[in-house]
């Protein structure tokens, strides 16, 4: 997988995002020091964390004598910015971050918040790991999750194609198919 | 002859509201029947009036992953409604439109009329009571009628939020009073993979779409008389 931009040599982020609402139970199982030091025993440098609108605030850390750097924001406009210099990203599972991040190629682990009613969410995100697309974790089964990941079984992801509604759509008006 | 004589009045009456009945049967046998059939082979006719109802996030990207291989000189001039609330998604039809406009002019072909931007009032907000909720849904329900009404629609395209089921229903109503013949596509978003959406089921149900697509296999074997696409993302 293309899964290893970078902006300088030796960097590897990792990018949690949980869109447009909070999920503190993952922000949460992000800021152990188990987590933090099995990230950095994965060659990862850099963690940094879009919060939304959560109420936890995780620890940051500025990363010298080889530890991992860890900042935190609220919101940004640049969200594609982050995710194009990620080497691996810990996604909510909201369609729209887990379709961006899988069409640039990057390796991703989607959490599901139990906390949601009616939580369709899961389907897509187990469906997608069935497939080899992405892992699939809950935020208690995520520090496993990242310790056992072998990134190299995760299958390029093929981005679907809205050709054949059009087709439909012009062979239901009498369009002529081109 | 005297027993049998009926009040002309009460006849009267009765042979109106009969009649009424039966045309509003037949009427909607009509549209029920029609509803769905494709219109063969007569049209290379003009551009098609388009609402298109976007959702949040994930629902707008995949409705612009549409649109971007849709021939839009056919489906023209564009309506796009989004909910009161929803900042976003306009602002990315926007950025569709314009860039458009942009290779239209490099091609020079046909300026077409410009596109619209609407909102609507949604039934429910996430979180909100169920009690509360029944006021604004009918607030959101007369809102989408007079949206309706007034744009006067031959194309609805949706793909699940919560805004578009009023929407469906009230542009299957402008086809029942004869003022408009409106087809309505429905693309159930890519998150539902082994249960539709409760918009998504309403529409299934009331077969209110002349095309019902889903995304995923599972789906289509629930649901035999969807249309399966594969995945649009």
């Amino acid at each position: 997988m293309a899964g290893d931009g970078g902006d300088e040599i030796g960097k590897k982020v990792v990018f949690v995002t949980v869109g447009t609402t909070s999920f503190d139970s993952l922000i949460k199982a992000i800021d152990s020091d188990e987590v933090r030091e099995d990230l950095l025993k994965k060659g990862y440098t850099h963690l940094i964390i879009q919060m939304g609108r959560g109420l936890y605030v995780p620890s940051k850390f500025s990363g010298e004598n080889g530890t991992l750097n860890v900042d935190y924001f609220t919101f940004s406009p640049s969200i594609a910015t982050y995710l194009r210099s990620a080497s691996l990203v810990i996604s909510h599972a909201g369609s729209g971050s887990i379709f961006e991040t899988l069409r640039l190629g990057k390796p991703l682990i989607v959490v599901v918040n139990e906390d949601l009613m009616d939580n369709h969410q899961s389907e897509l995100a187990e469906e997608l790991a069935d497939k080899k697309y992405l892992f699939c974790a809950r935020p208690p089964t995520l520090h496993h999750v990242i310790r056992t990941m072998e990134l190299g079984s995760l299958l390029p992801y093929q981005p679907g194609d809205a050709t054949p509604v059009a087709q439909l759509m012009y062979k239901f008006f009498g369009f002529p198919i081109n | 002859m005297e027993g049998w004589y009926i009040d002309p009045g009460y006849f009267n009456f009765h042979l109106f509201t009969m009649s009424i009945f039966v045309f509003v049967l037949l009427r909607f046998s009509y549209i029920y029947y029609w509803t769905g059939r494709p219109f063969g082979q007569s049209s290379t006719r003009c551009s098609l009036k388009t609402l298109i109802v976007l959702g949040s996030g994930g629902h707008t990207a995949e409705m612009l992953n549409l649109l971007v291989v849709l021939d839009m000189d056919k489906f023209g001039p564009r309506i796009y409604v989004a909910a009161e609330t929803d900042n976003m998604s306009l602002e990315k039809a926007g950025v569709f439109e314009n860039k458009l406009m942009a290779d239209r002019e490099k091609n020079y072909s046909k300026n077409s009329e410009h596109p619209k931007f609407m909102k609507i009032y949604r039934s429910r907000e996430v979180g909100q009571s169920y009690v509360t909720s029944i006021g604004t849904t009918l607030i959101a329900a007369a809102h989408a009628l007079w949206i309706i009404f007034k744009v006067q629609p031959q194309v609805v395209i949706c793909n699940g939020p919560g805004t578009c089921f009023p929407l469906c229903l009230c542009a299957y109503f402008l086809k029942f009073v004869g003022l408009r013949w409106c087809s309505i596509f429905y693309v159930e978003s890519i998150a539902r993979v082994r249960r539709l959406s409760l918009s998504g089921l309403l529409v299934y149900k009331l077969h209110l779409a002349d095309q019902f697509f889903v995304q995923w296999p599972q789906l289509y074997k629930e649901y035999p008389s969807a249309k399966y696409v594969g995945r649009l993302m």
